[in-house]
């Protein structure tokens, strides 16, 4: 009671601070920024904060606040264009939307699949913000119980989100995911920074590959070329059927679900160190299980897309309570809002401990602020969704070139190295096998990113847990087994019993026609042979650094031993046999009028003309060739579209200061911006 | 300072006048410029929050008042930015770079990434920070200016990593013959803390500001127990108590008073060397080796005009800890002192490493 006594006068006051014209004016700046940023997949947040730090230097905190959490609240809204759109997944937020989403767009029900995603959003915000005005005052000592056995334990609960994902063959899936997870481990180990798959001559292995190139490769470059490979609209027919109110009667139709799901998001985004990683996925196996009819997920179930997107904004507002209760970021925009939050007025606001005694209101004033941010940015998105819908409709072929441009731009700032347009590449590359032989994408970049946190929890579980027992067996148990711990295995264990049972009902590749043995079998063979590669090379590490090398040994064995038994069924099995899928036999692929090789070298000129000329020129050069030959297009197309590619690269890039990949002139003369 | 940077500029312009420079000492103007002040880290780190605060200052400060930005270079532990600024020349006086402890020390330990050289640089700016040991509380309340009741607890601690900013508290409680066993691989000192709060590390510590912010209400909620500051330096570079934690002993005073632990000979001579380079002068601002003189006397008479300001003292204190900041030749010296590691302590760190963990840098 007496709680609460504090809790509402400053729930008062917030309120009276955020509800002035001008306060209201900077939101909607912020708002509107954060949406123009948001364009750019993987970098929005970031960059848009980054930019507004120069100017928080003294501000009035309550305008500051505005500004900032207008911009940062819109990015999980605003990605969701990408990922329905065009199947990219703008950040880890809307891995799972693309799932549902992407197939929506593909039938021509984007304006709906986009509607319901920002009406789930939205309420998704909302149901966040409620729950965390009461829970805000109770969260440290919950927060305090998740200890590294709990945190392991949800790690390995959104891993089980496998057992749905794995698709018809459920040893393919799992090899997928641990493929995913040792391609997670590549680069210096965090523990003892012994070097997994990568020497120090090669520099960029080090640091392990980004969450922004591998969803960019998996998910946006098979989808991108597969399009323009049968050169048609992205919307079959090129005809938009169910509009924008469609989706938001969806939403309204699965209000429950949307509630649990937000739930979800608020809980699992309050437990520091989890991030949003797992928190779509989870989400996004809810929605499954709780499915009566399983058989459209992959194929544009609407509920798979209420689901995870009513989970990733309610997250963001779960996400506040580490951040300013404990001082420690969720994410990485709220590493930078912690810092611009020190630097606003007189610099007495301190995100930390002393944020619930000293600044309460200012505490509640940012809760709400992000609620209102998300209902703002939400009505301007689904205002927005039916015109940018029309997109679907355009031959896709016009719309290629320019993703490939996005998509580039978005992989090199993610470490501003030519090596990230390679590896965009080589994991694109990954991506159309596995698309190709119906390898589960969602469970490769499942384990991608649960990689690092599996790896650290386990070892710093283990290592924390070895120091208990050797004080006594029973304080030993009591780490290991706490009662968070044994409600988290039984609900993993239920997950993982009903999701083998469904997987074969949920198809995301749609139902892929097998065919001979040759090709799937020489991919089966590359995987081993990287996994026998990535083994002998994990062995290698000496034995005082056991933390470094037992997680590469203990997947890699299990993720070979399933290939191995795949081995055995595909000599067995004849010829015809799902496990041979192959999208090359028939369908969309197979009857397409252009070669994958052909569409792919497009791809390659670019990146390999930019380690020439640099990104710019080799752009201009692209753009006009692609037009030109590709398309088809007439002069007088060509140079208005490639002018407006160019023109609208230079505009963002500026705004926000970023730099493109220069190449090998840029080495020998100097050149202003954008050039250099 | 003010005198020697009077005295420093008046040689330059008698130089210039008597003809012996080539080129007339032109008028420095920024006027219209953008500056990029590159951090070879993330936008998250403490250099990130240490830029941020000094770059809109510096764009006040410079003459034409140009725009100063931060760009976050990030990758291989610091060491990629700062051999990408091994490569870079003068241009026209719009490159800053910033490197922090985490730059220094593979430096200092031969890190086989470090294609970098501290000596080719020039340094503008400088500023360091102090750090606080912790104690829970059941563990706090045997601790009595000295380890020798710690003697015989194990501790458990989240490290960044071995060879990090932790070789400083791991080296010191060793020294002190305490058992900190530490769990690697949190990401940042934020985490540790955390670890400690939630009672899964039993000992920690953090810098000053982060000190101040996260671990004083443990400390008066009677869950945590200072043990020691690691110090600071006085101008003869004598190790005494830090000026923002007065009432907290040294680690020097501790181990001054601990059974075994030694103020002298070659573990403690490693310690302090790496304790140098590591916390007073934590972070340094540089321009590429071949900036002219007159480029050089501009952005030190702006870090001057800053630390000069009347609010600096006040605001300051807030955001980046009250630690001195030293400017053009205190700058220079406070690289010396950050980048001289004599032989003998380099050996005996990298001996430590590989015994105590395991770690072999090569």
């Amino acid at each position: 009671m007496e709680v609460f006594a504090t809790a509402l006068p400053a729930l008062g006051d917030a309120w009276g601070l955020i509800l002035q014209p001008i306060v209201l004016g900077y939101l909607v700046l912020g708002v509107v920024m954060g949406l123009a940023v948001g364009v750019f997949p993987g970098l929005g947040g970031i960059a848009g904060l980054s930019l507004l730090l120069p100017f928080m230097f003294g501000m009035d905190p309550i305008l500051g606040l505005a500004l900032m959490i207008g911009m940062v609240a819109v990015v999980p809204t605003s990605d969701t264009f990408a990922s329905v759109l065009m199947g990219i997944p703008g950040s880890s937020a809307s891995q799972a939307t693309v799932l549902d989403g992407f197939p929506m767009a593909k039938k021509g029900e984007a304006a709906r699949a986009l509607s319901a995603a920002f009406s789930s959003s939205l309420f998704g915000g909302l149901v966040g913000a409620t729950f965390l005005t009461m829970f805000i005052l109770i969260a440290r000592p919950i927060v305090l119980a998740f200890g590294l056995p709990e945190m392991l334990m949800i790690t390995i609960l959104g891993l089980s989100m496998v057992a749905i994902l794995a698709g018809r063959i459920p040893l393919k899936g799992v090899a997928a995911a641990g493929l995913g997870l040792m391609v997670g481990t590549i680069g210096e180990a965090d523990a003892g920074g012994s070097l997994r798959m990568a020497t120090y001559d090669i520099p960029y292995l080090t640091d392990g590959l980004k969450l922004v190139i591998v969803g960019l490769g998996i998910f946006a470059v098979p989808e991108i070329v597969s399009l323009l490979r049968q050169d048609r609209s992205i919307a079959k027919g090129a005809s938009l059927g169910a509009g924008w109110l469609d989706g938001v009667k969806d939403w309204f139709a699965n209000i429950w679900l949307s509630v649990r799901c937000s739930i979800i998001g608020v809980v699992v985004g309050v437990i520091p160190g989890l991030g949003g990683s797992v928190v779509d996925w989870i989400a996004y196996g809810h929605s499954v299980q709780s499915t009566k009819d399983k058989s459209n997920f992959g194929k544009g179930e609407v509920r798979g897309v209420i689901g995870p997107e009513s989970s990733n904004n309610a997250k963001e507002g779960g996400g506040l309570v580490p951040t300013l209760l404990f001082g420690i970021p969720g994410s990485g925009s709220m590493a930078i809002f912690i810092g611009a939050v020190a630097l606003l007025g007189s610099g007495d606001i301190e995100v930390g401990p002393s944020m619930l005694k000293d600044n309460l209101d200012i505490t509640y004033s940012i809760v709400w602020l992000l609620a209102l941010a998300n209902v703002v940015g939400t009505i301007l998105c689904i205002a927005a969704s039916g015109g940018i819908a029309k997109l679907t409709t355009i031959r896709f072929t016009y719309l290629a070139p320019f993703l490939f441009m996005l998509i580039s731009f978005a992989a090199f700032q993610s470490g501003q190295n030519f090596e990230d347009l390679l590896a965009l590449f080589v994991i694109g590359l990954i991506g159309i096998f596995l698309r190709r032989f119906d390898w589960s994408r969602p469970a490769f970049l499942i384990g991608f990113v649960l990689s690092n946190p599996v790896e650290k929890f386990t070892n710093q579980a283990f290592q924390i847990a070895s120091f208990r027992f050797r004080k006594s067996f029973g304080e030993g148990m009591e780490y290991v087994f706490s009662p968070i711990v044994i409600v988290l295995i039984l609900v993993t264990v239920v997950s993982v019993i009903l999701g083998i049972r469904q997987a074969k009902m949920i198809m995301a590749e749609g139902n892929v026609q097998a065919g001979t043995k040759r090709a799937p079998l020489i991919f089966l063979l590359v995987i081993m042979a990287y996994l026998i590669v990535a083994l002998v090379n994990a062995n290698m590490i000496p034995d005082y650094n056991m933390t470094d090398k037992i997680i590469p040994l203990v997947i890699g064995s299990v993720s070979l031993f399933c290939c191995v038994i795949l081995l055995i069924q595909m000599m067995r099995r004849p010829e015809g046999d799902a496990i041979f899928a192959d999208k090359e036999i028939a369908g969309e692929d197979a009857t397409a009028p252009h070669g994958l090789w052909s569409t792919l070298a497009w791809f390659a000129s670019l990146i390999a003309a930019t380690w020439v000329v640099g990104f710019i020129l080799a752009l201009l050069g692209f753009l006009i060739a692609f037009f030109r030959i590709r398309a088809g297009a007439s002069w007088q197309m060509t140079l208005i579209l490639t002018a407006c590619g160019i023109g609208f690269m230079c505009l963002m890039a500026g705004a926000l200061n970023r730099d493109f990949p220069p190449g090998l002139l840029q080495d020998l003369v100097s050149l202003p911006w954008p050039l250099k | 300072m003010a005198i020697s940077n009077f005295t420093r500029r008046t040689v330059v312009g008698l130089i210039a006048a008597a003809g012996l420079a080539a080129p007339a000492a032109a008028e420095v103007d920024f006027s219209g410029k953008t500056i990029e002040w590159v951090i070879p880290f993330s936008e998250t780190g403490g250099s990130a929050k240490w830029a941020n605060f000094f770059a809109p200052l510096l764009s006040e400060a410079l003459p034409g008042q140009p725009t100063v930005v931060v760009k976050f270079m990030p990758g291989a532990g610091s060491t990629k930015g700062a051999n990408w600024f091994q490569e870079q020349s003068h241009d026209d006086g719009t490159l800053l770079f910033g490197t922090s402890g985490s730059t220094q020390f593979p430096y200092l330990l031969s890190d086989p990434r470090v294609r970098y050289e501290y000596n080719d640089w020039i340094p503008v700016m400088a500023s360091g920070t102090g750090g606080v040991a912790y104690l829970n509380a059941e563990d706090g309340a045997k601790f009595d200016g000295s380890a020798n009741a710690l003697k015989d607890t194990n501790f458990i601690y989240g490290s960044q990593g071995a060879t990090r900013l932790d070789l400083v508290p791991l080296l010191a409680w060793q020294m002190l013959g305490m058992n900190v066993e530490p769990v690697f691989g949190i990401k940042g000192r934020g985490d540790g803390r955390l670890m400690f709060e939630r009672g899964e590390a039993n000992i920690d510590y953090q810098t000053s500001s982060g000190y101040l912010g996260g671990s004083v209400p443990l400390v008066e909620a009677g869950q945590a127990v200072p043990m020691m500051t690691w110090g600071a330096l006085d101008a003869d570079g004598n190790i005494v108590r830090d000026p923002t934690f007065p009432d907290i002993p040294t680690f020097k005073e501790v181990c001054e008073a601990t059974d075994g632990c030694e103020t002298s000979g070659e573990a403690w001579d490693a310690w302090k060397a790496f304790f140098v380079a590591g916390f007073p002068v934590q972070k340094l601002a540089f321009l590429p080796g071949d900036t002219p003189q007159e480029v050089v006397d501009a952005y030190t008479a702006a870090f001057q005009t800053v630390t000069e300001r009347g609010d600096f003292a006040d605001i300051s204190s807030k955001r980046v800890g009250k630690y001195p900041v030293f400017v053009g030749d205190g700058s220079k010296a406070a690289l010396q002192t950050a980048t001289n590691v004599d032989d003998d302590a380099k050996q005996y760190v990298l001996n430590w490493l590989k015994e105590a963990y395991g770690v072999e840098l090569n």
